[in-house]
This record gives C-alpha cells, sequence and structure tokens, in this order.
C-alpha cells in the first residue's frame, strides 16, 4: 500500500518544493538600475523543506490518515432533549420571552461599540430571515438578495434627499419599492429553476449596484448620499440641538444629552423591525401561502394538479422576501448617515446566504444564531483580517460536511387535527 | 342523454415524429365511472396529461363542463374541478397528513395576507372549515388516526388512500385516477373499489379510471374505453368490451 503511494508522494513534494521555492524562495530586488535575483533568508527555506516533506508524508501515509479520519465518532446529533423541548409550546414561548428579554437589554449592559455591533447583527438577522422566505421556504435559490437591499437603501437615501422624506414614511416606501422591484423580477424569472434562478438573480444584483454607480445624475454614482436624516422617535430628534421645528430626545425627557442615546434608540430600532420581521413570517408558516411554499418545494407538479398556480406562489415568496430587504436597506441607510453602492456587493448578497446555509434552510432561530456568529467572528478575528475569507470558506466545507442540514434545522411549526 | 360532463373529440397528441395519441374521442356522463384502460404504452396516460393541461395536445378538442380547455394551464384546469392523481404517489411527504390536505384547499381558502396576519374573523372561519373538511375525510379513508403523522410514514395502502382524499378535499366535480390499484393487494383492492363506488353514489361525483386491474374495472365502470397504440379501439360498457374480438386480439396478440 505504501509503495503503491510512493510515486504520488514523491511528486507531490517535489511540485511543492519547486513551486514554493520560486514563489518564495527567490525574490526580484532593484540593485540600482538593474534587477537582480536575492535568495531568501534560510528560515524560509527551512519552511519550504518542512511543507514538502509534510506531503510526502500525507501523501505516502494517507490511506492510513483516511481509516483514522473515518474511525473518529462524527459531530454529535443535535441531542435529543433539546428537540424535544422544542415541542413544548410552553417552554418554547419561554425560551422566546427569555431571548427577547435579554436582546432588550443588552445595549443596556454593554458598551457602546457592543450596542453598535448588536445593530450590525440585528440588520443581518433581518436580511437572513428575509432571504431565508425566498430560499429557505420557497426553495429559490436567489443569489442577489442583495440588490433590494439596495433598493430599499437608495429608496430612503433619495427619497429624503429630493422630497424631504421622514424615516418612518421612508420605511414603507423603501420596503414598497422593493417589493416592486421583486415582483418585476420575478415575473419573467421565475420560469426558472436552480441554477439558471441563481444566475439571473446574481445578475439583478450586480446590475443594480451598477446602475447605482454610474447613474450620477441621481444617486451621485461611486460618490454616494450623505446626510441622511437619522430615525425620529414620535418626531423627538436624537441629536444635540434640534432642528428648525423640531425637538430633541433629551430636552423633552429632561435629562442632558448623552450621544449614547442615539446607539440605543436606533439598537432598540433595529430589535423592534426584527421582531416585526419574526411575527409576520411566523405567521406566514401558519397560513395557506406558507403551506404552499413547502408544498411547492417538495412537488411542484402535485401542485399544479390541485389547483395551485405555482408562478403566483412563489412571485409571493419573492415579493414578500424582497419587501423585508427593503425595510432593513431603509434602516442600513438611516443608520449609516451615508451609503455608497460599495455597501451593495456580490459578497453582502454571499454572506446573507451564507447565514441562510449555516442557519439551516428554514430555520428562524437557526438564522439568527448564524447571523450573531458571521458577524461577530470578524469582528473578533481583526487580526485574522487577510485570512477572513479562508476562514469562513473553511467553516462552510465543515458545515457542509458535518451538518448540511444547517446549525439548527428547521422544524415548522404543524397544524394539529384534534383527534 | 343530458350533456357530457367531459366531451374529447380528435384529440391528438405528438412529440416530435411520435404520435402517442391519435384522435381519442372520450365522453363522460356526469355520475358516471369511465375507464380506460389498454396495454402498456398505449398513450392512456397521455391523455390524461393532455386533459390536465400538462401536455398541451397537438390537435382535437377538450370540452369540459361547458367550457373548452384544452391548453389550458395544468392549475387552471385544477381549479375547474378536474383533478388527477398520478401513477406514482406524489404526496407532500415531509409535511403532515392534515396539511396535505389542507395545501389541497389552497384555492378555497382566505389566502389574503393582512387577512391572515391579523387573523380576522373570515380568516380564522376558512381555516376552519378547511380542518373540517379534512377531518371528514380523514375519517372517510379512515386515517384520522395517522393526522398529525408525517405523509412519508404512512403505508403504501394509506398513501393511495390519502392521495385520493386529497384530491376530494378540492371539492372536484371529475375525479381521475391514474391506475389506483397499482401495488395493492388484494383485500386494499377491494376497498379502493368500494370507495370508488361510495364517491359515485353519494358524492355524485364522476370518475375517469386508468386501471389495468380487469377485475376492478369490469366491476364498477359504466362505461369502458379502450386504447391501442394511441387510436381508440373499442368503447362501450363492460359486458360488450368482454366480448370485442379487437380487444382480445390486442391483449392476447394475434392467435
Amino acid at each position: 500500500m505504501i509503495r503503491s503511494n510512493l510515486k504520488p508522494a514523491v511528486i507531490s513534494a517535489v511540485v511543492v518544493a519547486i513551486l514554493t521555492g520560486l514563489l518564495l524562495g527567490v525574490r526580484l530586488d532593484q540593485q540600482g538600475t538593474t534587477l537582480g535575483l536575492v535568495g531568501a533568508g534560510p528560515d524560509v527555506y527551512w519552511k519550504i523543506a518542512a511543507a514538502a516533506t509534510f506531503l510526502f508524508f500525507f501523501n505516502l501515509f494517507r490511506d492510513q490518515l483516511g481509516a483514522l479520519w473515518k474511525g473518529l465518532p462524527g459531530l454529535p446529533k443535535a441531542p435529543a432533549k433539546l428537540t424535544s423541548l422544542g415541542d413544548k409550546p410552553a417552554l418554547r414561548r419561554l425560551f422566546w420571552c427569555f431571548m427577547i428579554a435579554a436582546a432588550i437589554l443588552w445595549p443596556f449592559l454593554s458598551n457602546r461599540g457592543g450596542t453598535d455591533l448588536g445593530t450590525l447583527v440585528l440588520i443581518y438577522v433581518m436580511l437572513g430571515l428575509g432571504l431565508n422566505i425566498v430560499v429557505g421556504l420557497a426553495g429559490l435559490l436567489d443569489l442577489g438578495y442583495v440588490g433590494f437591499y439596495a433598493v430599499g437603501a437608495y429608496g430612503y437615501a433619495l427619497m429624503a434627499m429630493y422630497f424631504d422624506v421622514g424615516f418612518w414614511t421612508g420605511l414603507i416606501i423603501a420596503g414598497c419599492l422593493a417589493a416592486l422591484f421583486g415582483f418585476l423580477l420575478g415575473f419573467p424569472v421565475l420560469r426558472l429553476r436552480g441554477d439558471y434562478l441563481a444566475i439571473v438573480t446574481l445578475g439583478f444584483g450586480e446590475i443594480i449596484r451598477i446602475l447605482l454607480n454610474n447613474m450620477t445624475w441621481l444617486t451621485n454614482g461611486p460618490n454616494g448620499i450623505g446626510g441622511i436624516p437619522k430615525p425620529t422617535l414620535f418626531g423627538l430628534e436624537f441629536s444635540r440641538r434640534a432642528s428648525e421645528g423640531m425637538q430633541t430626545f433629551h430636552e423633552f425627557v429632561g435629562i442632558s444629552y448623552n450621544s449614547e442615546h442615539r446607539v440605543i434608540f436606533l439598537y432598540l430600532l433595529a430589535l423592534l423591525l426584527v421582531l416585526i420581521t419574526l411575527f409576520v413570517i411566523n405567521r406566514l408558516l401558519r397560513m395557506p401561502i406558507g403551506r404552499a411554499w413547502e408544498a411547492l418545494r417538495e412537488d411542484e407538479i402535485a401542485c399544479r394538479a390541485l389547483g395551485i398556480n405555482p408562478t403566483a406562489v412563489k412571485l409571493g415568496a419573492f415579493t414578500i422576501g424582497a419587501s423585508f430587504a427593503g425595510f432593513a436597506g431603509c434602516f442600513f441607510a438611516a443608520r449609516q448617515g451615508f451609503i455608497s453602492p460599495e455597501s451593495f456587493t456580490f459578497i453582502e448578497s454571499a454572506i446573507i446566504l451564507a447565514i441562510v446555509v449555516l442557519g439551516g434552510m428554514g430555520s428562524q432561530i437557526g438564522v439568527i444564531l448564524a447571523a450573531i456568529i458571521m458577524t461577530i467572528l470578524p469582528e473578533m478575528a481583526r487580526e485574522f483580517d487577510e485570512y477572513r475569507m479562508l476562514l469562513f470558506g473553511l467553516m462552510m466545507v465543515l458545515m457542509m460536511i458535518w451538518r448540511p442540514q444547517g446549525l439548527l434545522p428547521m422544524s415548522r411549526p404543524h397544524m394539529e387535527l384534534r383527534t | 342523454m343530458s350533456r357530457p360532463l367531459l366531451d374529447v373529440s380528435g384529440l391528438t397528441m405528438r412529440f416530435g415524429g411520435l404520435l402517442a395519441v391519435d384522435g381519442v374521442h372520450l365522453s363522460v356522463q356526469p355520475g358516471q365511472i369511465v375507464s380506460m384502460i389498454g396495454p402498456n404504452g398505449a398513450g392512456k396516460t397521455t391523455v390524461f396529461n393532455c386533459l390536465t393541461g400538462f401536455y398541451k395536445p397537438s390537435g382535437g378538442k377538450i370540452v369540459f363542463d361547458g367550457r373548452e380547455i384544452q391548453g389550458m394551464p395544468g392549475f387552471k384546469v385544477a381549479r375547474r374541478g378536474m383533478i388527477r392523481t398520478f401513477q406514482h404517489v406524489r404526496l407532500f411527504k415531509e409535511m403532515t397528513v392534515v396539511e396535505n390536505l389542507l395545501v389541497a384547499q389552497h384555492q378555497h381558502m382566505n389566502t389574503n395576507l393582512l387577512a391572515g396576519l391579523f387573523k380576522t374573523p373570515g380568516y380564522r372561519r376558512s381555516e376552519q372549515e378547511a380542518m373540517e373538511r379534512a377531518a371528514y375525510w380523514l375519517d372517510r379513508v379512515e386515517l384520522r388516526e395517522f393526522a398529525n403523522r408525517p405523509a412519508n410514514t404512512l403505508a403504501y395502502g394509506q398513501q393511495r388512500r390519502l392521495e385520493i382524499a386529497r384530491c376530494m378535499v378540492t371539492q372536484p366535480k371529475l375525479l381521475m385516477l391514474d391506475e389506483p390499484a397499482a401495488g395493492l393487494n388484494p383485500k386494499e383492492t377491494d376497498d379502493l373499489k368500494a370507495l370508488i363506488s361510495e364517491l359515485r353514489d353519494e358524492h355524485q361525483i364522476t370518475v375517469l379510471l386508468i386501471e389495468h386491474d380487469m377485475k376492478l374495472v369490469m366491476s364498477i365502470s359504466d362505461h369502458i374505453v379502450v386504447i391501442n397504440q394511441g387510436r381508440p379501439l373499442a368503447a362501450g360498457t363492460p359486458d360488450e368490451i368482454k366480448q370485442n374480438p379487437d380487444v382480445i386480439k390486442a391483449y392476447l396478440g394475434e392467435t
């Protein structure tokens, strides 16, 4: 066995030695006006030798390693107790109450940075939940979700810039606008399936970004839009001095100004939006359209035979999902006060999709958990900045091996027939 | 004779150079059980697919309940009351038994988003009615005790019964069963026979049936249509069909 592996092992070691030797071992250096080759220090050569030896032995013993690997126990399945706990509605409710209470208390227990991070997490939770409708529930792979996010953000920013629209009106308009875009895109696209749908939506997301970049007369192009008005609380502003005809929060309540108030307010506002999203999605799941999504994902032909219009049902998922992205976009614009097309690149779509997949398709608590992980990990691993994407990819690969169904797979609320 | 519920004339379906269905005509009176029989590959299921809008027929006319429906998309045909099953069980496997029946009632339910979000009385009533109808049909096919189990945990015979129940909750005018007895044991086939007859007698359902089990076909059909190689071969009552030399030849070969 070892003998048969000897040849590939030698080859791989030699390839590694040559490649790394050329890439790392020598470098070009300017000496006066000419370029000269300079060898690297001995430590680099040691590392190259170590890498080559490692690969040599790895390939030599790969069969044995494979056997060892198989011998390792798999990651434990979700403990049975935990899943059965989820079935008890009372405990479930208690759990959610606890979660919500913790989320409300968070900004008062944490510092400004923590609250800000919390707000970011909540934005991603909202995006994740919205995309979850499209991908997890209706089973339509949408790679251009960030397009709707951008529509929402720019919708509010432009409205505020040209028509002086306030945050709350803007929120509704942005949601409707994103929904309209979802509807318009969905109409021609939803007869496509799987990979084709993914490619078209991917294109859509890019089109939106490029349009925003190039329609300079309207959107200010790559310079972005600044000075977007912040959200207000029943007409109360969160700033040191009120603008004309307005009142500030601290004057109204009669406390001294503290810039943290606004951060906390933004956090609580995001939390409110997330809770509304959760409520709506939970209701949707129990409604006829939620059941139709599920049924359509399982067997489209049977659905048609029962008189369900697949296009209309899918369009519903697309539109509703897009509207949540619109809300999130509007909030994002208001929080940042400045947006540019930079914020809506494909990588954002990928991250949101990763949140949905990581959390477990269709699972809401899973999406929340994944959003927290995906936002906080990069923040904590700032020093590994260059390797962020690498870690990200590694995590996805490991997930697909161990838990392809996601961290917390969906347990859908079932309609019960009392017997 | 009253106006037929379904009247098909000159139905033709061509796949490239292959003429799968060639000039089939068929007439189903309300309250009848009509069977379509024929050797394997005769084009029976293709006829079904054409009728229910899964294929667009190349030619011919289909009149259902007074309206021409050829070329209409499948879900619209289904909404007019022509509901079919498939040769293979096509349940929503991950969903529970009762949910399968609720999904089937989609077209009759209050699907207004706002009504559902705020649980308006009208929405509650519609959910309640759907639940009651589901419960009624579960009782009829003796699956009530399995109501809250995922559909894929049922035994094969039960799954077939659930499929029929799922069709019935849509309140169809014409029930189209594609080989409902395939894979059933004799006892289950007898139950199925009783069920189909009950549907006709108590619920005034018209049934169009594709079946290979001749005992079943001959005992419950009011009318039989024989198709061979895409062409109509014979039509008549069970007794006429049994005597028909062409049919015997098609089934047993030249002798």
